[in-house]
């Protein structure tokens, strides 16, 4: 802990999830879904979050990704505390620091997968023609230019994964939230796309954070962690 | 920031059918909202004179229209040599005494009597109230009983056809010439000789009215004030067209009423409608708003998006509505709900300005029903929304 700390000011954890309680109620009940999580993510790290169902794990992927706000402690992510920024602040960091891969994909119907990898982009200063560009790059990168033209329907379950990927990574954040990445697809699928997050952690030092059930899919992370009714075991 | 249009587009494109009856709805509400409109432009249209601007209306003090309208012959007289009244090319003035008389007559329709105007001219007549055109016959000729008919109101009574005689008084007219008047009030009178009919209509030694053309229109002003200066005069002059849209405005403010109450009404409940497909919208798509909000869209531009959805779909009923309402246009009816009681025909009249009013209407109904569906979207929390299925 002492020379984690001692790290902090010169390449600290990008990642720094501080004594974090996360309540909700139900009526008069309250139901604590974390419970005192202390985790650093350096940066650069790919990792696995594991458990069984409501352990947790994606309420935390989601307060990492600040889309959620924990009820106390601290949520610190690319050197910013995400629970003190106000809702449209929140939103503008979001778009500029955390890319999102979901495990339905999540794409719009109605927009092409161009169009769809490009929708982060509108939060920027971006030109159309710069827009247009960094989107297709993006595709490259996940291997499916020469599907720009098509709409998710048109596309197969491991194809719209790829797509949602490009969208996750066009605005070059430095965090990659996953919640569940290969769990709507099958074995082949699953492998590449896990594949595909190797390289981006590896080519392009993206931190990933996975929460997923699959233990292959977890094998791919250089860390795991384990949470348990809302604590995390080592 | 904002979401671009195109998205909208397409969504309402792709998921027409569930915001199909929305769109008829709001159609069903611009289509009434665009027959009223009409039907009340079209009465206002009919009851304008022709128009000249120049023109003024000597008509006694406190009447409500030229029927009870009475001016003495010896105020006439004095009047039309003013030198503010025009002179006409043979050196009279241009000024026009009319009587004006009302007569019951059958209906082609159902046979039921209803009240037609009777006017008396003289020659002058055509001149100064101007754009008066006989369109089939001839003109009458002044000392014998003939009469022409309005084109409007030669369509809807019985027997007022070319060449027919009609008993009025006890004399029989004869009618020798059809005329129309721009689409004015004219259309739905009989125009006979001044001096013939003011005999057997007891209307002698003076006319109803007297229209006059003044030399400029800016006199008006003054000419009404000498003619009310004049203590032994009960009269006054009035801009022809203004006389003219002042009858009508009676019936015209009370269409106007109705035409804001049924829309209203209606409108409102085709907002209901509206925010209930828009429900259902923001339901059906409740993970990709909240993908959106995850990807940093602000909950402004989601709630922006869904009102610019809702505007959109209320639109497209608009121009909906406004095709369905245009076979009305020039639809003909009448209205006896006049103040000389006499029936006065006129038609639908769809305008581009009322078809715009249409539009509008159909956009703000499509504003308030998306705002409340939209504000539901926008402050979805974001890990629930991404939950739905």
């Amino acid at each position: 802990m002492s020379a984690e700390a001692a790290r902090q000011p010169a390449a600290g954890p990008i990642v720094d999830v501080r004594n974090v309680r996360k309540v909700y109620r139900r009526d008069a009940e309250e139901i604590v879904v974390l419970n005192g999580i202390n985790v650093q993510v350096p940066n650069g790290e790919f990792l696995a979050l594991m458990g069984p169902s409501g352990s947790g794990k994606t309420t935390l992927l989601n307060l990492i990704a600040g889309i959620d706000r924990p009820t106390s402690g601290e949520v610190i992510v690319a050197g910013t505390d995400v629970g003190r920024l106000s809702e449209s602040e929140l939103a503008r960091w979001r778009s500029h620091n955390v890319g999102f891969i979901f495990q339905f994909y999540n794409l719009i119907p109605v927009l092409t997968a161009l169009e769809n990898v490009e929708l982060p982009l509108l939060l920027t200063s971006l030109s159309k023609k710069e827009r247009r560009e960094r989107a297709l790059t993006a595709l490259k990168v996940v291997g499916l230019a020469d599907r720009a033209g098509h709409y998710p329907r048109q596309l197969s379950g491991g194809q719209e994964q790829r797509v949602a990927i490009a969208r996750a990574i066009v605005a070059d954040p430095g965090v990659l939230v996953a919640d569940e990445p290969t769990g709507d697809l099958d074995a082949k699928s699953a492998e590449e796309i896990l594949a595909l997050m190797e390289s981006l952690n590896r080519d392009f030092g993206k931190t990933i954070i996975m929460v997923t059930h699959d233990p292959r899919a977890a094998e791919k992370a250089h860390t795991q962690k384990h949470l348990e009714k809302g604590v995390l075991k080592a | 920031m904002a979401l671009p249009l195109s998205y909208n587009v397409r969504n309402v494109r792709a998921r027409w059918q569930v915001s199909l009856l929305a769109v008829i709805g709001i159609g069903l509400v611009v289509t009434v909202f665009v027959a009223l409109m009409a039907m009340r432009t079209g009465f206002t249209m009919a009851l304008r004179s022709t128009g000249v601007p120049e023109n003024a209306m000597v008509v006694q003090r406190g009447s409500a229209s030229e029927l009870t309208s009475w001016v003495p012959l010896d105020h006439r007289n004095k009047i039309v040599v003013d030198p503010r009244v025009a002179v006409a090319s043979d050196g009279r003035p241009m000024a026009s005494p009319e009587i004006v008389v009302v007569g019951a007559m059958p209906r082609r329709t159902d046979g039921l009597q209803t009240n037609v105007t009777i006017r008396g001219v003289t020659p002058k007549a055509f001149e100064v109230r101007g754009g008066i055109e006989i369109k089939q016959g001839r003109n009458f000729q002044p000392g014998i009983d003939e009469i022409i008919v309005g084109r409007r109101i030669a369509d809807r009574i019985q027997g007022l056809d070319l060449g027919a005689t009609i008993p009025i008084q006890k004399h029989h007219w004869k009618i020798v010439g059809i005329f129309t008047s721009r689409g004015g009030a004219f259309e739905s009178e009989i125009w006979g000789d001044l001096d013939t009919m003011a005999g057997p209509f007891r209307r002698q030694g003076g006319s109803n009215s007297l229209a006059v053309r003044l030399k400029d229109p800016k006199a008006l002003e003054s000419f009404d004030r000498w003619i009310r200066d004049d203590p032994e005069m009960q009269l006054q002059a009035v801009e022809e067209r203004k006389y003219y849209e002042d009858q009508a405005g009676g019936l015209s403010a009370t269409l106007l009423f109705l035409v804001a109450f049924v829309s209203i009404i209606m409108g409102i409940g085709a907002v209901f409608g509206a925010m209930n497909t828009m429900y259902a919208i923001v339901a059906a798509r409740t993970r990709e708003i909240g993908t959106l909000r995850a990807l940093g869209f602000s909950r402004r531009s989601i709630l922006f998006s869904f009102v610019v959805e809702s505007v959109i779909l209320a639109f497209a009923g608009g121009l909906f509505g406004c095709l369905l309402a245009f076979p009305i246009n020039g639809f003909s009816t009448a209205s006896g709900q006049t103040p000389s009681f006499s029936e006065v025909a006129f038609a639908f009249q769809i305008t581009p300005n009322i078809l715009a009013w249409g539009l509008v209407f159909a956009t703000i109904m499509g504003f308030f029903g998306g705002l409340l569906p939209a504000f539901r979207g926008a402050r979805l929390p974001i890990t629930s929304a991404l939950r739905e299925a």
